[in-house]
């Protein structure tokens, strides 16, 4: 019969398994669009902070419903943990039903990260398209909490229509800064919209940044990463110094269950984010 | 103070353009500035200029009845307005707003026309730079066109 000692650490062992979800509390949910939430997260037990690195994800679980991957779109730097999520299938639609004080799994965080520390000293251009803007606010964050160790910073935002714009009272604080460039466009307009209207990648050659000397991040569906990172190597950055996030049916989120498998790599343990040159050849190939 | 011809030399749809043709299409140049709220052209008027925005923004729009006046692109700094010009039967399709005050530099489509036609040069040195332009315009429109942002049903 095994010792309480022994029993003791082999729980420790189990809580740190990856496989295993830790209980978060829900502690705010905010509606951001018609089909989008936010939710702030606290651990159940213990106070300790949520170290993640931006452009990682969790794996969330709806207890009785199912788990599914979601970027963090929080300040690493922050108290809470944050995920931003469109309610489009059955556990984020039972997700953005939960309230404050509902119980929550997470698992991660997991994948690699936005090379914030290769971009010191480089003009950094953020490109998002719809619900692609959450996985890039966390480089946001750090980069703008370490401001003067960049160059130009600018955001250009896409979305479907005026109403789909995320974060609507974070981009006017962004858009008053002096230090942030921050466009925004949409797809189709509604009648009396005095904004940009156009895809995201007409808005590249407003952002004037030195493209001997710039590090894009883009985020977003993947033909619209495509055309996006085609106009920023057509304006001379460097394929190298282009970064995107890309999304597939993550699972068990390690790199164990190939339900992620995108060629060679696996999207959730080599991934999410990529320096482009890594996957410029299957981004074009359907049949993967 | 800058030169027309130099501000066309600088402007990158008329980069390569030997010094010859700059001349000949900087006579069919000149300053224009807009008002906000004000059309710079609506559909149906006869298309004889096409403009070049050094600052300011304009919408493209079309006019429903059941939905109002929709903007379909939005133009700015460094972008070309209008190829209708170009075209026969030479009208423009969409209406011009300007969104914010807005400055341009307007060149005479009758008389560009004129003198591609006296130097058939010249003429191929303007269409391939409109046909970028064009297949640029379309490229990013059937972007748009694909909804890509829309929930997959």
């Amino acid at each position: 019969m095994a010792s309480v000692l022994e029993l003791s650490s082999d729980r420790t062992e189990v809580a740190a398994s990856p496989m295993l979800p830790r209980p978060f509390v829900i502690k705010k949910v905010r509606r951001e669009t018609e089909d989008t939430f936010t939710v702030e997260l606290d651990p159940r037990e213990g106070r300790s902070r949520f170290e993640f690195l931006p452009g990682q994800f969790n794996m969330l679980y709806v207890y009785g419903v199912g788990e599914v991957p979601i970027s963090i779109s929080g300040d690493p730097a922050g108290s809470t943990l944050v995920h931003t999520t469109r309610a489009v299938g059955a556990v984020t639609k039972a997700m953005a039903e939960l309230r404050r004080g509902d119980v929550i799994g997470i698992r991660g965080p997991f994948g690699t990260s936005w090379p914030v520390a290769e971009a010191r000293n480089k003009d950094v251009v953020f490109v998002a398209g719809g619900i692609g803007l959450p996985p890039l606010r966390p480089a946001l964050y750090e980069i703008l909490s370490h401001r003067e160790s960049y160059g130009k910073v600018v955001l250009l935002y896409g979305t479907r229509t005026p109403s789909d714009i995320l974060f609507k009272d974070e981009l006017e604080q962004w858009r008053a800064r002096f230090d942030l460039e921050v466009f925004i466009t949409v797809d189709r307009a509604s009648a009396g919209w005095r904004g940009n209207v156009g895809v995201v990648t007409t808005l590249i050659q407003k952002a004037g940044f030195d493209s001997r000397n710039t590090l894009a991040m883009i985020v977003g569906p993947e033909v619209m990463m495509r055309f996006t990172t085609i106009e920023f190597i057509k304006r001379g950055v460097n394929p190298d110094s282009i970064y995107l996030s890309m999304e597939r049916n993550m699972k068990c989120g390690i790199g164990l269950c190939g339900h992620c498998q995108f060629g060679p790599v696996f999207i959730c343990k080599d991934g999410p984010v990529f320096r482009y040159p890594q996957i410029k050849d299957l981004m074009v190939k359907w049949e993967i | 103070m800058e030169t027309l011809e130099r501000i066309l030399a600088q402007h990158q749809f008329f980069k390569d353009l030997s010094p010859e043709y700059l001349t000949l299409v900087t006579g069919c140049a000149s300053n224009v500035r807009f008002e906000q709220d004000q059309n710079i052209f609506r559909v149906g008027d006869e298309a004889n200029q096409f403009y070049l925005i050094r600052e300011g923004r304009i919408a493209l729009q079309l006019f429903s009845p059941d939905r109002g006046h929709i903007t379909v692109e939005t133009l700015s700094e460094g972008d070309i307005l209008g190829w209708s010009w170009l075209i026969p039967p030479y009208y423009y399709v969409f209406d011009a707003k300007v969104l914010d005050v807005t400055r341009a530099i307007a060149l005479d489509g009758k008389c560009l026309r004129r003198k591609c036609e006296e130097d058939h040069n010249l003429g191929y040195e303007l269409l391939k730079r409109f046909s970028s332009l064009l297949e640029h315009r379309l490229e990013t429109t059937r972007l748009q066109l694909l909804d890509l942002y829309g929930v997959r049903s």
